[in-house]
């Protein structure tokens, strides 16, 4: 079985290239752009652009509420999207989908709702060592405003997480266990069906940032049997503005209101408000409406293409990507085997920090990240200031591994 | 863009002349770009006359935070302590004769900053100092 995309289940990639009108532009005169940066943001297809355009062009109106066709068919729009992604990660209702602007938003709302209201001080949070800033940050505010004490399950040398020290740790008796899918700086893909089922166990809920592993690999939330989980549509093909939090029922249910407004409410009087029902409890305000439509065309179109299909070929480069990496004498690469990884390839260059090579990249048009990619607590693990991240999507070649590589030897003469 | 590594600044990088540490010194100051991980203290011995008898810096980073901290602090000797808090970040652009946009800017100022606190004996650098 294939789609219009793949051929014997291979993706055809000059295909889809064609999708992304982006791809065409030439950063220099004569340096067409190689875009290693998807784990930071995805590029966008012409249909999800087109998508937008459209709904500004023709159905342009505020959702919910109106009676006009055109707030109609916004509202229609809207609340497809959300029925796309339910459809998409396996939710059981549409309802249980919530959108706020992206995955940080989605971590804090769940951190600010039911973590304030079922936390108390010395409950014992368990993180991970490679979590993003997103799953850190709110919960060391929660850390210091009610006294919840944070656990980390510690990364190996060889990039994954020490899921022994996990076992142990559960022996706290935790009320949540947050961690991410698919690090976007060591590439590498969590147990987390294992994770979840050992937290169900020990009695602790569960979220996953799955903000690198929905854009990259076929995820199930009622196979995972998650509690809690959160993504980003710009890393996925869709527009920046939007993200999802996927909560039970049961618990998005029982959850107090995060942000208070317009749209969230059934009733308000001038000194109470009664909320809305889940989604709309949690959607305070005016949302990101064009950036839903084109997130809906987004999710068409990955799915289209087949989220298989995309972790296999992903798989394919970023074994070929540490083939070539680790030839090149002086550079350092970090996480898992590529066995064990989707396509993010962090390395360091002996002696010539990450914004130099970065920076001498882009002269020849390519476009990696350097940096601490928002995982500043990861890169002290491993005692470095910072890394150089080339991260790959559907739309990359083999043949762009091949440029980066020889991009990385010009910024070796450079340096002498 | 590729002039931004010109051969002064790789040279400079590699091959620093202000690299070192000074123990006992009249002025210390570091401080970090958090955003690149770049590191730069600088080290200070005045004269009774309010001149830089002599300067060095140490850290860590990328070409253009390492190479214009080594310019900055060659271009410092002998100065009066007046005239480096009259330093602006164009003099440090000047001596590395290159343009910057605006992420690569923190990285070359970065010492000039460190230099400016230490020299106003501040307890904290600002970006005020640069502007």
């Amino acid at each position: 079985m294939g789609t219009p995309y793949t051929t014997d289940s291979k993706l055809d990639v000059a295909r889809i290239r064609k999708d992304f009108p982006i791809l065409e532009r030439e950063v220099r005169p004569g340096f067409p752009l190689i875009y290693l940066d998807s784990t930071a943001t995805s590029q966008k297809p012409l249909v999800v652009i087109q998508a937008m355009n459209e709904f500004y062009l023709r159905s342009n109106a505020n959702i919910h509420r109106g009676i006009h066709t055109l707030a109609e068919e916004a509202t229609a729009s809207y609340e497809a999207t959300r029925q796309k992604v339910a459809e998409l990660i396996n939710s059981p209702t549409a309802r249980q989908i919530i959108f706020t602007r992206n995955t940080t938003e989605a971590i804090n709302l769940v951190a600010y709702t039911w973590g304030r209201v079922n936390l108390d001080a010395g409950d014992v949070v368990i993180l991970t060592e490679m979590e993003h800033h997103s799953n850190l940050v709110p919960w060391q505010i929660l850390a210091a405003e009610g006294g919840i004490r944070l656990e980390f399950i510690p990364v190996t040398e060889t990039g994954l997480l020490d899921l022994d020290i996990y076992r142990q740790l559960l022996s706290l008796e935790p009320k949540l266990v947050a961690f991410t899918q698919m690090s976007n700086v060591l590439g590498a893909i969590n147990p987390a069906q294992e994770i979840i089922h050992l937290a169900h166990q020990a009695g602790a809920r569960t979220l996953v940032d799955a903000a690198q592993s929905v854009p990259h690999l076929p995820v199930d939330v009622q196979a995972l049997d998650v509690d809690f989980l959160a993504f980003s549509a710009h890393k996925m093909c869709g527009p920046s503005g939007i993200g999802v939090l996927y909560g039970k029922e049961a618990l998005l249910d029982e959850m107090p209101p995060f942000l208070g407004g317009g749209d969230m409410i059934k009733r308000v009087h001038l000194r109470s408000f009664e909320t809305d029902e889940i989604p709309h409890k949690f959607e305070a305000g005016t949302p990101a409406i064009a950036e839903a439509v084109g997130f809906g065309a987004a999710i068409d179109y990955l799915s289209v293409i087949g989220m298989d299909a995309i972790e296999s070929h992903e798989h394919d480069i970023i074994d070929y990507a540490q083939e070539r990496l680790v030839e090149i004498p002086g550079v350092r690469t970090f996480g898992p085997d590529a066995a064990y990884k989707g396509g993010v390839a962090s390395f360091t260059l002996d002696g010539i920090h990450p914004h130099d090579v970065s920076q001498i990249l882009d002269t020849d048009g390519i476009a990696v990240r350097a940096g601490h990619h928002c995982a500043m607590p990861l890169h002290e693990k491993f005692n470095l200031p910072a890394t150089t991240r080339a991260s790959f999507y559907l739309y990359n070649l083999k043949d762009e591994v091949d440029r980066l590589v020889e991009g990385i030897y010009k910024v070796k003469t450079i340096f002498g | 863009m590729d002039d931004l590594y010109r051969e002064l600044i790789i040279d400079r990088y590699k091959n620093p002349l202000y690299r070192g540490v000074l123990e006992p010194n009249d002025i210390s100051f570091e401080d970090d770009n958090t955003l690149c991980g770049d590191h730069i203290r600088i080290d200070i011995l005045v004269n009774s006359d309010d001149r830089v008898k002599e300067a060095v810096f140490n850290g860590h980073g990328c070409a253009i935070s390492q190479a214009s901290a080594d310019l900055l602090v060659e271009s410092i000797q002998g100065m009066t302590l007046d005239e480096v808090k009259q330093l602006t970040k164009d003099d440090v652009l000047d001596l590395l004769g290159i343009e910057l946009g605006p992420v690569r800017l923190k990285c070359a100022l970065l010492s000039l900053k460190v230099l400016k606190a230490g020299v106003y004996g501040l307890g904290e650098a600002s970006d005020d100092l640069v502007e």
